[in-house]
């Protein structure tokens, strides 16, 4: 814990008077008049950015915990796919993967007409679907390699002991093994978690307008640089710090 | 403790067949660990199982609720022969599920399940395989818990509690499914010396009121306290066995001469 004492030192009094003076020659030296005008799309897109970042990572680790176990203990036709995947995810660029789902599934499915008539056509014609099944994909590939070692950590003796007592091999895995696994891994998680959101601008590669491209569109538009990137990383520190807060809070437990 | 029950080798014994094991054998790889075991225990009686290491006392009681597959042999739970597939694994998985929920289990490293407080280990296996209802489960398990001298770490996790607390909360688990017998793989090996003593207490009172329980065990003192029946194992064999007066007593072979010379 921080105590108000500790933070009595000359030195970090002197830290803190710095920085201090360095928000205040922000805020009043560089120009934020952009603000107001732009400030219902910032909102809008870091709504983009949250729920892209929490749709993304539920299902990428949804998707990562049969790649796990598959790669743990499968057979060989489990398993070889499965290491294949994560190998392939993890060995080539996200912002690769992006554009060739979005470029090249989004330029393959118009050649289809009963895609064109059918009724996911208006989504499928939409960007956003395409940033989801990438950072989906991406976050499953590495979490499916996080939980490989995850399931392999738990000590034999855990499961053996529900063997022994008859408990049936699924209530074993949700009541035993996914528990354990997952808390043996939770700090890796937060931050892979952590790395998602900052993996989130890649889409505005493809249109998707999160909080990165708002802050693009302002600098294009006004041609103030600074201003509108001070504040995205200010955004990102917060969010990332949350990120952190909540799953310290998850390992508390 | 019967001891005349003991002498079932002898006398037909009329009680309830518990746990019979017939021409066990079991290899890992090469190495043959079980050579054709033969073992009868009646309903309230303690056998222990000694042996050097190595000698497949726990292999064999693991091969029981087949957490090992064995090779070969036959193996009957309260009059229930386990169906076995031609390689030992079991033919029935739900048969073997529902005979392991008769046979409770004690570890050696005591497994208490790590992410659970003690009431929810002690709970676990009543609500989640049974289908007790919850709050029946809790109560049983506090006195459970109670009972082993654990009242008051109901809500403590098993790391912050000494391997002596940690195998008798395991017992108190054991317990809790209401197991027809306890197979104990040598729940005081891993234990720091002066710690063994509460738990052979508690082992000694289940004794004591007439629970049929299966003992591997490096505590020749105790086996011979507690045990009504004394198996020792050599490479795989029954080298001999009795009731444990005679066992210990007036050894008839030479190898379990030596090994009670040695282990003192």
């Amino acid at each position: 814990m921080i105590t108000v004492k500790a933070l009595m030192q000359p030195h970090r009094i002197v830290m803190m008077l710095l920085f201090a003076a360095l928000i205040i020659w922000c805020a009043f030296s560089l120009r934020w008049d952009w603000i107001p005008q732009y400030a219902p799309l910032a909102l809008q897109g870091l709504w983009t950015t949250i729920w892209l970042l929490v749709v993304t990572t539920v299902l990428g680790f949804l998707l990562a915990v049969p790649l796990g176990l598959a790669q743990a203990i499968g057979p060989w036709y489990l398993a070889t796919p499965a290491r294949v995947f994560c190998t392939i995810i993890r060995g080539t660029p996200l912002l690769l993967q992006i554009w060739l789902l979005y470029y090249g599934l989004g330029s393959l499915f118009p050649q289809f007409p009963w895609i064109r008539s059918s009724e996911l056509w208006p989504y499928l014609r939409q960007a956003w679907p395409y940033a989801v099944l990438a950072l989906t994909l991406s976050f499953a590939g590495y979490e499916g390699e996080v939980m490989r070692g995850a399931f392999s950590s738990v000590a034999k003796g855990q499961l053996e002991a529900a063997k022994s007592f008859g408990m049936p091999r699924f209530t074993m895995f949700r009541r035993i093994w996914l528990p354990q696994a997952v808390r043996n891994v939770l700090p890796t998680l937060g931050g892979e978690t952590i790395l998602q959101l900052k993996a989130t601008p890649l889409v505005a590669t493809i249109t998707v307008v999160e909080i990165y491209a708002v802050s693009s569109r302002v600098r294009s538009d006004t041609f103030i640089v600074y201003e509108p990137l001070l504040l995205l990383a200010l955004v990102y520190m917060v969010l990332a710090g949350l990120i952190a807060l909540a799953f310290r809070r998850f390992e508390g437990v | 403790m019967d001891t005349a029950a003991a002498a079932s080798a002898q006398q037909p014994d009329t009680r309830r067949e518990a746990i019979r094991v017939e021409d066990l054998h079991k290899s890992f790889g090469d190495l043959e660990v079980l050579k054709g075991v033969d073992l009868i225990a009646h309903q309230g009686d303690v056998v222990a199982i000694i042996g050097g290491s190595g000698s497949g006392k726990s292999t064999m009681l693991r091969c029981i609720n087949f957490l090992e597959t064995p090779t070969s042999g036959k193996i009957v739970i309260g009059g229930e022969e386990v169906a076995m597939r031609a390689d030992g694994s079991p033919a029935s998985q739900k048969q073997i599920e529902r005979i392991r929920t008769k046979l409770a289990m004690v570890f050696q490293q005591f497994n208490l399940w790590t992410h659970r407080t003690l009431l929810e280990n002690v709970i676990e296996v009543p609500v989640h395989v049974l289908k007790v209802p919850k709050a029946e489960a809790i109560e049983r398990a506090r006195e459970l818990l109670v009972r082993v001298g654990l009242g008051g770490k109901e809500d403590t996790f098993p790391a912050y509690l000494s391997g002596g607390q940690q195998q008798r909360a395991a017992i108190a688990r054991a317990l809790a499914v209401d197991p027809s017998a306890m197979l104990f793989d040598e729940p005081t090996s891993a234990l720091d010396p002066e710690l063994v003593g509460e738990v052979l207490t508690v082992i000694r009172d289940l004794a004591a009121e007439g629970r049929t329980m299966l003992l591997v065990t490096h505590e020749m003192k105790f086996a011979r306290e507690v045990a009504n029946h004394v198996v020792y194992l050599y490479q795989g064999r029954i080298e001999e066995q009795g009731p444990p007066a005679e066992l210990f007593g007036n050894p008839q072979s030479e190898r379990l001469k030596q090994f009670l010379s040695s282990v003192g």
